[in-house]
């Protein structure tokens, strides 16, 4: 198994699999109940003008994210992965 | 768990009650709209609706069916008051709402796992539903392929592919609604085996001792279950303390073994919708690859550089159109205006009736209405920034921003929203989370230049930019610079408040970034008509009577005859209140008269126009031969005792910058007065803003006075 890193750190447009949560926090059952769960692929698509919050692309849907809850967000980045966007709209 | 048992609903009369539940921004109020002929709201982002709407929609028979509009969530789990209005007129909970019998359940056919994950929810709930596949056009074009029927299958229950701004299936969504046997699903899931004895012993104790009818205890349940704030889920009414006892007693025991409880709940739903989906959703090879259109315009609308011009841009040309296309259809409204005075004129012989009508009830409501281009113009372009996706956006690269103030980006899409109107923008507060983030916004919002102002501005520039030969471009400049006034308001006292009174953690941004869409005209037309309507309402109404009643104030006492040395309009009762303010707003550089102005705008804003309208009028009624002339030339007529000028350009300025900070609007202290459930806030707020208002245009005027202005 590759190793862990967060969310935050991944490049712009490179795609991951979730693999940790945090148990607690306000944040995060409802970024489960959207369907980010552990084994979810996703995709940094980019981040705002200013640095912060992010955009990434989760089940063919954009959502934006603070960096500060991206931290505790851990990925597995996908082996070589480079831009792959959905097809969705 | 068994399997809620399949069986046809029981035929009842044909009253029932839908309830609209789905996704935010999944197309439910265009749904609502297109089957009850209402105007809901529709909006590219996310939280449009915020409150409950109740319609109606006739079967194929004619028959009468009522249809609850409800703000969209992602989760009966709900984490802000209007995901709360979903859960509570859902499980029966709002006493001003029959809880609906049927549901009908809309997704976004785009993204079925996420919209799956509520209606698994509210399968749970054991009522007929009807699943309306919206967005099939969009689908579609992505090279989507739904096999509904086998989706019908499955789950046992109509499933209904729609496309509801074209309203394709709208015919088949009525057949299924029209229906008198709706079936229940046949859908069952696996509650986690470590799970299910707590959901049994708490749904037992629901029914026992809260009183609960078994499906909403079950359902309940599992919402407590799934949010670690028990307070939140049960809403108003508490629950008993043997309900709370065996919460506490499970979460103790899952804590020590290390279950993740919730987690494993939502966990097991999503395995449940993948299973479902698996075999329903196929994409065609035709499917189109690379960046989608929206990645495309993205690129450049979040771009670090080009993104703020683009804002800047679309600021700039919405201000632009207020000032340049408005001249045309202004001019009509005049005449329009002209014609009637002369045509009243005519009829009416010139007496005390004569000049009611005159100079109080339509020179009152002129001086409002003749800005209805303008207000036009600032909706539309509002509307279309709402119908495009472009808000969520906005909301997007200012987050940094904001949270250097305390709060978040979706703040911004209340905010900016109040630049139409301070009342919509306080209830899209209610899609903040967090509830002290939601107060400091509800508390900064009427800091935004609502379109009340907007009236009392064009007025004081056009008083204040000499003659009308003259570019716009300081007229716009001086409007931008109100408008950045107010903004820069709201963002320091949202600072200070969350540095002071309302201190909490730095909020979340958890924001799903709708596609991008053409407007559709018809919507976007329709909400500038409605609005507009809605100013000229308030102009025929409010307004008209507060200028009747004004022209009754300033004209009465009348002076009695032995004193003909007395001004009339002194002597009024107006005149009087106005010289009782004055001490207060003297070192202001205000007059008396002024002050009449701003004792009416506490009821609306744009009441000082009409006020200046009556006033001046009065002051002229000398001249009989007088023409009518603009009020804005009024203005800049009118005089202090001394002979100088009453309206310099510092005092125009200064009263602008009155109206910016001032909170003068009786609706929004009532709204705030619902919204924060007690009369502290909205009293607090027309301290502090008026307090601050005060403060800061005697500061302006001291130092502009001594600097010779
Ligand atoms: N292409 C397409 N667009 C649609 C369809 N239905 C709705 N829309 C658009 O989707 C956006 C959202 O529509 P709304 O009706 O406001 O959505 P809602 O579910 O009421 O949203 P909330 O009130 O925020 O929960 C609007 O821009 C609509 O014009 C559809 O079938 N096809
Ligand atoms: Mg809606």
């Amino acid at each position: 198994m590759a190793d862990l890193v967060t969310l935050s750190s991944l490049a712009v447009g490179s795609s991951a699999v979730l693999r940790e949560f945090p148990k607690q926090g306000v944040a995060f059952l409802r970024l489960r109940e959207m369907g980010m769960l552990p084994g979810t692929t996703l995709t940094l698509v980019r981040t705002a003008p200013l640095g912060d919050p992010i955009e990434i692309k989760v089940r063919g849907y954009s959502l934006t994210l603070r960096k500060s809850e991206a931290d505790h967000v851990m990925v597995e980045p996908a082996a070589g992965s480079t831009m792959k966007m959905t097809n969705f709209q | 768990m068994n399997p809620p048992p399949t069986q046809p609903a029981p035929a009842r009369a044909p009253a029932s009650v839908y309830a609209l539940v789905g996704n935010p921004n999944c197309g439910k109020s265009t749904l609502f709209n297109a089957l009850t002929g209402l105007k809901q709201k529709v909006g590219n982002y996310p939280g449009v609706t915020v409150e409950r709407k109740v319609g109606t929609t006739y079967t194929q028979h004619g028959h009468p069916l009522t249809l609850i509009d409800l703000p969209g969530t992602y989760s009966l789990a709900a984490r802000s008051p209007d995901e709360a209005v979903t859960r509570d007129v859902l499980l029966g909970r709002r006493a001003d709402t029959a809880m609906p019998d049927r549901i009908v359940c809309v997704v976004d056919a785009t993204n079925l796992e996420r919209n799956l994950y509520l209606v698994h929810q509210i399968l749970d709930l054991g009522r007929p539903v009807i699943l309306v596949l919206n967005m099939m056009d969009v689908a579609e074009q992505a090279g989507l392929k739904i096999h509904t029927s086998r989706l019908e299958h499955i789950l046992g229950i109509p499933v209904i592919a729609c496309a509801a701004s074209s309203g394709r299936g709208l015919i088949d969504l009525k057949l299924a609604l029209s229906r008198t046997d709706l079936p229940l699903s046949r859908h069952a899931w696996d509650i986690p085996p470590a799970i299910a004895p707590a959901v049994s012993e708490l749904q037992a104790s629901l029914q026992d001792n809260d009183d609960k009818p078994p499906l909403i205890a079950r359902a309940e349940a599992l919402l407590l279950l799934t949010d670690q704030d028990s307070v939140r889920v049960a809403g108003s009414t508490p629950l008993s303390a043997r309900t709370r006892e065996i919460l506490q007693h499970w979460e103790n025991r899952w804590a020590a073994d290390g279950t993740d409880w919730a987690a494993a709940l939502v966990n097991a739903r999503y395995d449940s919708i993948g299973l479902l989906t698996a075999d329903i959703v196929s994409t065609a090879s035709t499917a189109p690859v690379g960046p989608s259109r929206s990645d495309r315009i993205d690129a450049w609308v979040t771009h670090p550089v080009w993104g703020w011009c683009i804002f800047g841009v679309i600021m700039a040309t919405m201000f632009l159109s207020i000032f340049t296309f408005a001249g045309i259809p202004m001019g009509w409204i005049e005449s329009l205006v002209a014609t009637i005075s002369a045509g009243v004129s005519d009829l009416i012989p010139p007496g005390e009736l004569h000049d009611l009508i005159i100079d109080g009830a339509i020179s009152g409501v002129e001086g409002v209405i003749i800005f209805l281009p303008q207000i036009l113009i600032l909706f539309l372009f509002i509307g279309l920034l709402e119908s495009t996706g472009y808000m969520a956006r906005a909301a997007f690269i200012m987050d940094r921003l904001m949270s250097k103030v305390g709060l978040n980006g979706r703040s911004f899409i209340p905010l900016l929203g109040s630049y139409a109107c301070a009342i919509p923008g306080i209830m899209a507060a209610r899609t903040i989370e967090q509830p002290k983030d939601r107060l400091v916004t509800i508390l900064v919002a009427p800091f935004m230049s609502c379109s009340a102002r907007l009236p009392v501005y064009l007025l004081l520039i056009a008083a204040l930019v000499p003659e009308e030969q003259v570019p716009v471009g300081p007229k716009i400049l001086i409007m931008l610079l109100m408008y950045a006034l107010g903004t820069f308001g709201a963002f320091g006292f949202a600072w200070l408040f969350k540095k002071t009174l309302l201190r909490g953690a730095p909020p979340l941004m958890i924001m799903e970034l709708p596609p991008y869409r053409l407007p559709r005209i018809r919507d976007v037309l329709l909400q500038m008509i409605e609005r507009g309507g809605l100013f000229v309402k308030r102009a025929g109404t409010i307004i008209l009577g507060l200028s009747i009643v004004l022209w009754f104030l300033a004209n009465y006492p009348k002076v009695p005859e032995n004193q003909p040395e007395v001004d009339p309009l002194s002597y009024s009762m107006a005149g009087r209140a106005g010289h009782a303010l004055e001490p207060v707003i003297a070192p202001l550089g205000f007059d008396w008269r002024i002050g009449i102005g701003l004792i009416q705008s506490f009821a609306a804003r744009e009441v000082f126009n009409s006020a200046m309208g009556v006033i001046f009028a009065v002051e002229e009624t000398g001249d009989e031969e007088e023409t009518r002339t603009h009020l804005r030339d009024a203005l800049r007529a009118a005089e202090r005792p001394d002979g100088s000028k009453l309206f310099t350009p510092l005092i125009c300025l200064n009263l602008m910058v009155f109206y910016v900070f001032a909170m003068q609007c009786i609706s929004t202290i009532a709204v705030v007065k619902r919204e924060t459930n007690s009369w502290r806030w909205p009293l607090f707020q027309l301290g502090y803003m008026t307090g601050f208002a005060w403060f800061v245009c005697l500061l302006i005027y001291q130092v502009g006075h001594t600097l010779g202005y």
